[in-house]
């Protein structure tokens, strides 16, 4: 990635933010109680950082996102492929899904922490369950919206089923996927920080309500901004995949 | 309907031409490379609905013959059913002796239908029939695009190219495999006007290097009688009239020999339309009287 002028330009209002941040603070404006000055955090960060405590609640919190995210996107991914392709299996699982989906996830709480209690299982559930939901959406469009005269192409070309799936419909759903792709990273990390934040004995969501518990005002704002940056990091790494992936398309063919 | 009859006619009328069509044909003297399509008493309904009623049509081997017909008159299931996309409701097609195949015919449609994810020479490749040796299936795209002049272009993505060029790399993915049967579907016809007539010609250029059978399904008399040996017009989901264009490449276009032929066709396309509106609006004169 090149850092011209105009990439610079997206970094002007958050420093500036920071900047006032840390005046107001030193000026005396903000009571540390209320808002901690950016050193104040940053000098939090090292501290917890230095002992060791921060790397693993962040680990903890990534293993949970992460091994959530793939069971829930697998299963969302599998079931959006057979229901765009089969009808059959579209007309057994999707009205199902459809009245499942409706149902914020979140509110299953109570009932996940009767089920599994507050250790890993519960958050790795939840945060399964909310990220399915759009990778399936998403997948299932995609393959519903496949160019059937390409398809019409592919079969009056000699394509087998196994053929037509990778060159043209799975290509085909890709940038619909991705759609679901980041919108579901969204979704990941709210589960987890609430399910974190509600019951937990580790990880970001838990450092924050312990740090809030001693009065750990620089804690808990540190925390909130590493959850900004993880979402940030997951966020740029699906647009890298996009990227790399759809180079073809019209709108990225940026070069 | 009198298609029948008016079948009995046309050929009546034009004997003498549909005699000699048949020497047209052989003259070429490659029909070693190309397929006949023989249809016998072929019937197609889309639920009740009747598009192709008794067809019979003999196309021997290395002939380019264009249907034509207006919108909706079945000519395009006519493509659609000799290639083994749609099953006939009735009777019967062979291709070159045997049931149709997709992988024995190549088809162009009306949009390139090109793989935007795929490069060019990549999209060359789906046509070629064994992909199973990458080497080879690239070595033979690379030579179709060479042929339809895109030699260069085998890196670039289809967005990067232009209507015309499209089209192009279509025909060269129909060809790339050496088909005997050559089905075109209005593939022109989205084309400008000046890209047309320069398809036409590479068109008739590869036809006659390769000898291959070529079905042109259009609603363009002119482009048809560029291009074929013969024209055969669909009314009604029936042969209605087949005319031997036997006349020497490449044809000039606006010769009074075209225009005559031409001339034929249109006043069959559309002498019964014309029959039909007087009468009504004759009616409504009557009416107004009474």
């Amino acid at each position: 990635m090149r850092f011209d002028s105009k990439n610079l330009l997206a970094f002007v209002i958050p420093v500036g933010l920071i900047l006032v941040w840390q005046a107001l603070s030193s000026l005396g404006q903000l009571a540390p109680e209320v808002l901690p000055a950016p050193t104040a955090v940053v000098a939090a960060g090292w501290r917890l950082a230095l002992s060791g405590e921060l790397w693993a609640n962040i680990g903890v919190s990534a293993w949970r996102a992460g091994v959530g995210f793939l069971i829930g996107g697998g299963i969302g991914f599998a079931l959006g492929l057979a229901n765009g392709l089969s009808k059959l299996s579209e007309r057994l699982t999707d009205p199902t899904i459809q009245m499942v989906r409706t149902i914020p996830h979140l509110a299953m709480i109570p009932l996940v922490i009767l089920w599994f209690g507050i250790d890993e299982t519960a958050k790795v559930f939840l945060v399964a369950l909310g990220v399915s939901f759009p990778i399936y959406l998403n997948t299932l469009h995609g393959v519903r919206t496949v160019d059937a005269q390409l398809v019409e192409m592919g079969r009056a070309y000699g394509m087998g089923n196994r053929e037509l799936f990778f060159r043209v419909v799975l290509p085909g759903a890709l940038p619909s996927i991705f759609v679901g792709l980041r919108y579901a990273l969204g979704i990941m990390w709210l589960t987890l920080i609430v399910a974190e934040t509600i019951s937990a004995s580790s990880g970001l969501g838990y450092m924050a309500m312990n740090a809030r518990e001693f009065m750990l005002v620089d804690v808990v704002v540190l925390s909130i901004l590493i959850y900004a940056l993880l979402g940030k990091l997951a966020d740029s790494i699906a647009r890298w995949l996009e990227r790399a992936t759809l180079s073809w398309h019209p709108a990225y063919l940026a070069h | 309907m009198t298609a029948r009859s008016l079948t009995a006619h046309g050929l009546a009328a034009f004997s003498p031409v549909a005699q000699r069509q048949s020497g047209g044909a052989t003259r070429l003297g490659q029909g070693g490379t190309g397929a006949t399509v023989t249809l016998r008493g072929l019937s197609k309904s889309f639920g009740v609905k009747p598009v192709l009623r008794n067809v019979d049509l003999h196309i021997p081997a290395g002939q380019f013959v264009a249907v034509v017909g207006k919108s909706g008159c079945g000519k395009s299931t006519l493509l659609r059913t000799i290639l083994g996309l749609e099953t006939p409701t009735a009777g019967d097609v062979r291709v070159a002796d045997a049931a149709p195949n997709v992988q024995a015919a190549r088809i162009m449609f009306q949009e390139p239908r090109l793989l935007p994810w795929a490069r060019v020479i990549d999209n060359v490749v789906v046509g070629v029939r064994d992909r199973s040796n990458q080497k080879a299936a690239r070595a033979a795209a690379q030579s179709a695009l060479d042929e339809v002049g895109l030699g260069d272009r085998g890196g670039d993505w289809p967005s990067a190219l232009s209507g015309g060029q499209k089209q192009r790399v279509a025909l060269a993915r129909a060809l790339v495999s050496h088909p005997r049967l050559l089905a075109l579907d209005e593939p022109l016809g989205a084309l400008d006007a000046l890209t047309r007539i320069e398809m036409q010609g590479l068109v008739e250029r590869i036809w006659q290097e390769q000898g291959f059978t070529a079905v042109l399904v259009t609603h363009d008399v002119s482009e048809a009688l560029a291009l074929a040996d013969r024209v055969v017009l669909i009314e009604d989901g029936a042969i209605a009239l087949d005319l031997a264009v036997d006349l020497p490449r490449p044809r000039r276009r606006g010769s009074p020999e075209l225009a005559r032929l031409e001339g034929i066709i249109l006043d069959q396309l559309f002498k019964t339309g014309d029959r039909v509106a007087a009468e009504a609006s004759g009616d409504a004169l009557q009416e107004a009287y009474a």
